[in-house]
């Protein structure tokens, strides 16, 4: 028999953080902002099948970046778990914070159990409210930490410079257009500080709408509806409409010259 | 296995275990005790009072089908409720309505909803209308030993096809043996008389506004004959509910509409108490 070497525990922990870290940022970032009337996903995708947003509950979405198999694992058991839940009480006893404690509680688990490999996973559980107030959106890294996050968050490899930007150009009550374009925009922003062409058909979005008249607020926007999303704030980046401007004059005046004039009555339009 | 999900610690590993889209097979592997079908029954002399819910009446007309419902529970000769609902969406695209134990029936719904979201959630897809008919049919067969006691649960299936383009009515008997009707079906104790009175007004070229007005002077038919099957309650304003599920989903017709269609054919039938009449040739 060999005595195996000893590594300090400090050391095991660093070197499992620093595995799981490098699998999650071989994969693309994905960025949750709310909006007026709700929050939305948006992130860079080229399957049409394999997603990275999905329906958990009623209110609840989820977000994954990382590794697909070790996700849709958390994902279906999410899933198990608040149908069981509103199965057993009542559906509005499934909440994001419960699902997020649980989520935490798992990824914890198995991070810090040496018999098992950490999961390359970036977890983020939103809950849409009745108000904006209501929001909530949890970010849970792979460690099994929980991030309470308010308007905007980002995950995967470039999660740090997307938040960044975000943190300096999300504000509060924009339309679907407005925090989309937002969103594509802090997506296409390189590592090393380029930009680059995100066309729509890789794009994989979905929204918690709270206006939605089902009890299920959870949709993807897709084909047409999408593309007349971003082409609405496409126009509205000409300074044509610069009147519409006002109410946003006092955000992001750097440089966002097209984030803002949304021209908001054609966005409410086709999001509804 | 205990299910926890009642405290905050990690999720089982039958949570995380790759299997089944369906939810309640994961049930039945995980707390078999809450599946409906699933309860073993103390040995019983008679039958079990439990109220009990009356008709359904279900008719297709081009372009979708309308499902809808009485508002009468009975527990014996007894009224037990007079607003109970009997008619609740399974999901976007198809409907339920349910006759018999209604304690049982209700539950019956709630997983069989649950089921169908679950399974979309899970796989990213919808089921087949013909996939929702059969899960239902299982579910109804799992309730066979209760059924056997007297608390039987028989339901009427109804739902828009998208793939075929049209609606389609699913019966069941309470072994869960399916049929697909044509046209129009009905369950429950009133079933005999509304199916009567939908066999002499239907035709295949009804507008939305006519089956809906069908399936309610069939209704009416049968609370005239059937007394555990309750007539419009005017002076309650409980009006039967009405459920139509076309290219565009569910939807339930509100109190006004239904309560309209009511009283106009209540209006009629001051004139002509057996209601309207087919040719005789």
């Amino acid at each position: 028999m060999s005595t195996p070497f000893y590594v300090s525990p400090q050391q095991a922990m660093a070197d499992r953080a620093e595995y799981a870290r490098k699998g999650i940022a071989r994969g693309r970032s994905l960025v949750v902002l709310q909006y007026a009337d709700g929050i939305v996903f948006v992130g860079e995708n080229p399957s049409r099948a394999l997603h990275k947003f999905s329906e958990i509950y009623d209110r609840i979405g989820f977000a994954a970046a990382g590794k697909y198999n070790e996700y849709e694992n958390l994902r279906i058991g999410g899933v198990r778990y608040a149908d069981l839940r509103g199965y057993t009480y009542d559906r509005d006893d499934v909440t994001a914070r419960g699902l997020a404690n649980v989520y935490a509680q798992t990824l914890g688990t198995i991070f810090s159990s040496a018999g098992e490999k950490p999961y390359e996973v970036e977890l983020v559980v939103a809950e849409v409210g009745a108000t904006p107030d209501g929001d909530q959106i949890y970010r849970l890294p792979h460690d099994g930490s929980i991030v309470d996050e308010h308007g905007s968050v980002a995950v995967g490899g470039n999660a740090e410079q997307i938040s960044t930007f975000l943190d300096q150009q999300h504000r509060e009550g924009m339309s679907l257009a407005e925090a989309l374009k937002l969103a594509v925009q802090a997506l296409s922003r390189d590592t090393n500080g380029g930009e680059r062409e995100i066309p729509a058909e890789r794009l994989e979005v979905a929204v918690l709408d709270r206006e939605r008249p089902q009890a299920r607020k959870f949709k993807r926007v897709v084909g047409r509806q999408l593309a007349r999303l971003l082409e609405a704030d496409g126009a509205a980046s000409t300074p044509t409409d610069a009147p519409s401007d006002t109410d946003d004059s006092d955000t992001g005046a750097s440089g966002s010259g097209e984030s803002g004039k949304g021209g908001t009555s054609p966005d409410k339009d086709s999001d509804k | 296995m205990e299910a926890n999900t009642r405290s905050t610690g990690r999720l089982p590993a039958a949570f995380l275990t790759p299997g089944s889209s369906s939810f309640m097979d994961f049930l039945s592997a995980q707390s078999p005790e809450m599946l409906p079908g699933r309860r073993s029954l103390p040995p019983l002399q008679g039958a079990i009072e439990a109220p009990h819910g009356t008709t359904i009446v279900a008719v297709t007309f081009p372009g979708g089908v309308v499902l809808a419902g009485d508002r009468r529970a009975t527990m014996g000769n007894m009224i037990a409720q007079r607003d109970i609902e009997k008619v609740f969406p399974a999901d976007e695209y198809s409907a339920v309505g349910i006759a018999g134990t209604a304690g049982l029936a209700v539950e019956m719904v709630k997983l069989f909803q649950l089921e169908l979201e679950h399974f979309e959630k899970v796989e990213g897809a919808t089921l087949s209308l013909e996939g929702k008919a059969n899960r239902l049919s299982t579910m109804i067969r799992s309730n066979l030993a209760m059924a056997m006691q007297g608390l039987a649960v028989v339901p009427l299936f109804a739902g828009y096809d998208v793939d075929r383009g049209k609606g389609r009515i699913f019966s069941y008997d309470v072994t869960g043996g399916r049929s697909e009707e044509t046209g129009y079906a009905s369950t429950g104790s009133g079933s005999i008389f509304a199916r009567g009175a939908m066999k002499k007004l239907f035709h295949d070229e009804l507008t939305e506004q006519q089956a809906t007005t069908l399936v309610i002077q069939a209704l009416y038919d049968a609370a005239d004959d059937d007394s555990a099957t309750g007539g419009p309650d005017v002076a309650r304003r409980i009006y039967p509910i009405v459920t139509v599920i076309t290219e565009d989903g569910f939807r339930r017709l509100n109190d006004t509409e239904s309560a309209e269609i009511a009283r106009s054919i209540l209006e009629r039938r001051l004139q002509q108490p057996d209601g309207p009449r087919a040719a005789l040739l």
